[in-house]
Formats: C-alpha cells, structure tokens, sequence
C-alpha cells in the first residue's frame, strides 16, 4: 500500500510546473517497435540547469524515450516541445551523444572528422571547414584529453577513447541541452572521470544535461535529479524524491537484487 | 594505331570506364552502408523492366527501356521494404528473394516473346555488348574535332558520360549528408537531416547508374563495379575521401586493362578470339581486390569491435 502511495506521488507532481521553459518536455509519449510498447504514455519534464538521469530496467524503454524525444524514432502517439517549442525549430540548441555500440567504427575517417560533424549545422552542405571552426573542434576535443588523437582512424581508439570523441562532438554542436544515451557503458574508469567532469563544467555553466543511466551505485553522486522509467513512468525528481527504494522496487520489481548485485560486483 | 583506335576502340574503352566510375562510386557508400546487394538486386530485375519495355513499345529504343528499367529497379526497391516489413525477413534475404524473382521472371518473358529480331537475350542482359559500340565516323584522332563525324557515335558513350556527370553531382553536393548519414544515422536525424530520403535518394543514384550502364555493358560489370573497386579501396586507406579516390583509380584500371586484355591476351596467350570484354573488366576488378586484400595497408581492423 505503501508502496502504490509512493509512487502514486511521484506521478502526481504538477505536471505543467515549468514546462514552457523547460529544455524538453514529452507529453503521453508512446513508442512501439512490435506489438508491445517500449515506452507508454509517458510524461517527463526535464528541468533546466540540472543534470537528470534516465533509469530503469533493460529493456524498461530509456533510450526509446531519449530516441523519441529526439525524432529519431517515431511516436505512436505524444507531444514533445523543447524550450516551449516544437523540436524541429530548436536543433540547434540539442546537443546529442548516442550509444557508442550503435555506430560503426570501422567507418573510414578521422577523430578531427567525427567532432567536425558536431559542425554541420554552421558548415551547411558545401561550405569549408575554416580555421576558427577547425579550433573549435580541436579545443572540443583538448576538453575530453583526446586532442593528440585528432588524426587517428576512429577504429584505432578504445572503446572509453570513442566515447570521449562522441563527447567533443556534442560539445562542437555548442547546444544548450544535451542528452546522453549511456555515455558510461563500457567505459574505463579515466574515461567515466573524464565525462562526469565535462557534464559538471557543462552543468555549471547553466546548460541542461539528461543521460540514460545503468549504474545505479553512482546515481547520487553523478546526478541531481532521477526519471525513473519502466515503460511508463515510475517517478520523476530530485535523487532524494524520486530515487528512493520505494520507487525503484516499482521500477526493477524482483530485479532489483540483481541489479544491486551487478553493480557491488 | 591511330585510325583503328579511335573508331573501334576509344568509344567501348570510353563507355567502359564512366560505366564503372558512375557505379564505383555510389558503390563506396552502399558498402559502408551494408546495402552492397542493392547494385546486384538493381541489375538484375532491369532485364524483366527492359522485356517488358519492348513488348509495350515493340521497338528497342533506348528511354523506352531505360523507363522500364527504372520503373523495375523502383518496384524492386519497394518488394524488398514490404517483405522486410511483413515477413521480417533480414534485408539481405529479402533483397536475395526479390531480384532472383525477378531476373527469373525476365527470363521467361524473354522466352516467351518474340525478341529474335532485336538484340534481346539473356547473354546480352549478361555480358552487354561493350565491343559492338564502334564509331564508324571516327577516322583517327581529328575526328573528335569534327561534329559531323562527333554525330555517329554510339549514343551509349553520351548517355554513360551524362549519368557520370549527374553521379559526381550528386556526391559532390550531398557529400556531407550522406558520410554523416552513413556514419551515425541517430546523430544525423537529430541535426535535422532527412536520412530517410537521403538513403532512398542514394539508391535511386545507384540505381540510374546500373540501368545505363546496363544498357551498354550487362549486368556482370555493374554488379562488379559496385562492389570490388569501393572494396578494394577500403583497404588502401582509412579516410572515406580518399577511398572515393581510390576506388575511381580501380575503377578506371579495371575498364582499361579488362578491355586490353579481353582483345589482346588471348593472342598473346596463343588463343585465336577475343574473350568477353564485360567478362574481363569484372575479373580484373576481382583480381585487384585480391591483391588490395592480401597487401593493402589497411586491410587489418584495429580497435575495439564495432558492437
């Protein structure tokens, strides 16, 4: 009983309470790749200046919010306004990192190439990679430690060095809000260092960070606010509201002991 | 050499080489895209598409069959999404599925019609008829400067040089879009890109190539083109611009020594005909890939997998 009250108060926080301004907003958002939902009905609004995590089981639907939320796959059904407005008015100020397993590295080009991408909204279809641009690139890269790596075939790297290259290239894109699909799956430890220091610098400079997120052991320490997910919505707010046993106990259900388990171990 | 050159050679070794530019290129980013089967899949259902062409029209001419042929590369195109979608079938099976159909369909039109007349048959679907394609009027190298005599060459020498033209516009202006859409579809959508129709407009690039370069040369030669000179370059080199680079160089190579060999290297061979020239420039391409896999410098994958 307890429990349902718990979670019944997670749901019911206003749901408007700074939606105009907020970076991303999604509304009864309902994504289907089968006959089954990945993501029902969902309600999310992501405060500005503040670095949220997106959790949940696998397979619970955190990257099919991010992707819908994003336009990279379509919605069955649901709204998603970014700063007030509709998505397409306001990608430029959307900085995207996706999974890093979803691209393939053997792909033939560069470091400096990949972060110069983060570009193509100044570059346009034909223009010339001036010098200041090329010094934007470098200086994304110098922010990640990668900058010596800048002419290395992109398959050369390990697995931490890509991300951190995805990184430079989000932070090329110059946006205000920035969201992360997993940025510290199969990562080493100087990389995960790397990242979370960038997304602090980013955070104190009042832009918006959003990251899906598996590890739960680090959660608080990471992250200011928690959007709970398991297909639908399990809660929404700061760690101290919305990352409580309660709550994850409704989101993991029985397997949460695993995934305690998975993260002592 | 001069007189003979220009008028029996120059033309086929011509249409050889920008047909196998004009398909080496879009084939650099259907490889990379894992979509290489769709050169072969467009080849092979152009033949059900010309069949089809002459028995409305009952005459070969050449944009009554080209319409067919793209009109047949469309339809294709379209099966192959619907039986991914409905039969969730992998793209390569489906794709394997629709231009076998579709080629055995051709097939038995072809039999079924009386094409006997016309220079319609499945060795000429194959193999083309690259050596037929002379310049009666070209009388040695000042003929090039003559327009009277610039009239009577084959028309598939224009029409190949036009289509290699529209193929290096089309890269050259979408380069951008289509190396970030290969690469990282999500992250090009989020900018914005329309990644759908950037893909869709790739295949049809390719499929333009393949019909007129079919029309001129068959279907073994675009199938090669598509594949082995993109491929081979890959591992010549770990930066996509100078993979294009590399594959045009491949290209070019395998139209010219193909068409040398096919004429000459039976007789220095001791042999008594010419081979097949579409025959030899896809081998050639073959033989070029082989020796860019066992020596080219980036032939090895470092790096963590690709997940």
């Amino acid at each position: 009983m307890n429990l349902t009250l718990a979670a019944k108060d997670g749901r019911n926080q206003p749901r408007d309470e700074g939606r105009a301004e907020s970076p991303l907003a999604v509304r009864g958002l309902t994504v289907s790749y089968g006959e089954k939902p990945a993501v029902f009905s969902v309600d999310a609004t992501f405060r500005a200046g503040a670095m949220t995590a997106i959790v949940g089981p696998n397979g619970a639907g955190k990257s099919t919010l991010l992707k819908a939320a994003l336009g990279i796959v379509r919605p069955l059904s649901g709204k998603v306004t970014c700063y007030g407005k509709p998505l397409a008015k306001q990608r430029g100020r959307i900085a995207y990192v996706p999974q890093r397993a979803s691209v393939d590295w053997d792909f033939p080009t560069r470091v400096i190439d990949v972060v110069l991408m983060g570009l193509y909204r100044q570059l346009g279809l034909l223009g010339r990679v001036r010098a200041g641009q090329m010094e934007t690139a470098l200086a994304c890269l110098d922010r990640v430690g990668m900058r010596e790596f800048a002419d290395r075939q992109i398959g050369q790297l390990s697995g931490g060095q890509q991300q951190r290259v995805f990184l430079a290239r989000a932070l090329a894109q110059g946006a205000e809000l920035y969201l992360l699909d997993e940025p510290f799956a199969g990562v080493d430890a100087a990389t995960e260092k790397a990242i979370i220091a960038v997304l602090k610098e980013l955070k104190a400079q009042g832009k918006t960070v959003v990251a899906v997120h598996h590890d739960l052991s680090t959660v608080p320490e990471y992250f200011d606010r928690v959007f709970l997910i398991n297909t639908t919505r399990v809660a929404e707010g700061t760690v101290e509201e919305a990352f409580t046993e309660a709550h994850l106990h409704e989101a993991y259900g029985g397997r949460l002991a695993t995934a305690q388990m998975s993260v002592a171990g | 050499m001069g007189l003979e050159f220009v008028s029996l050679s120059l033309p086929p070794l011509l249409i050889g080489i920008f047909a196998a530019i004009a398909c080496a290129l879009p084939g650099n980013f259907l490889l990379l895209r894992r979509q290489a089967l769709i050169g072969d899949a467009i080849s092979h259902v152009v033949l059900p598409g010309i069949v089809l062409a002459f028995l409305v029209t009952g005459a070969v001419s050449a944009w009554p069959m080209l319409l067919g042929a793209g009109a047949a590369a469309l339809v294709t195109v379209l099966l192959i999404e619907i039986i991914r979608r409905v039969g969730r079938i992998e793209p390569g099976a489906a794709m394997g599925v629709v231009f076998t159909a579709m080629f055995a369909g051709g097939v038995l039109l072809l039999e079924q019609s009386d094409t006997s007349s016309v220079h319609l048959d499945v060795q000429h679907a194959l193999y083309g008829n690259l050596e037929s394609l002379i310049w009666l009027d070209g009388l040695g190298w000042a003929s090039l400067l003559d327009w009277e005599a610039l009239k009577g060459i084959p028309p598939e020498l224009p029409r190949m040089f036009f289509t290699l033209v529209f193929v290096c516009g089309f890269i050259f202006l979408l380069w951008r879009p289509l190396k970030l859409s290969t690469f990282d579809e999500g992250f090009a959508r989020t900018l914005g890109l329309p990644t759908g129709l950037i893909g869709l407009s790739l295949v049809v690039v390719a499929a333009t190539a393949a019909v007129a370069a079919f029309d001129a040369v068959g279907s073994i030669i675009v199938i090669a083109m598509f594949i082995c000179p993109p491929a081979a370059a890959r591992m010549m080199t770990n930066r996509l611009e100078r993979q294009i680079g590399w594959s045009v160089g491949f290209a070019t190579l395998s139209a010219v020594l193909g068409y040398v060999l096919a004429g000459y290297g039976p007789l220095w061979l001791g042999g008594q005909n010419a081979v097949s020239a579409a025959g030899m420039i896809a081998t050639v391409s073959g033989v070029i890939l082989g020796v860019a896999a066992l020596a080219g410098p980036c032939r090895h994958r470092a790096g963590a997998p690709a997940g």
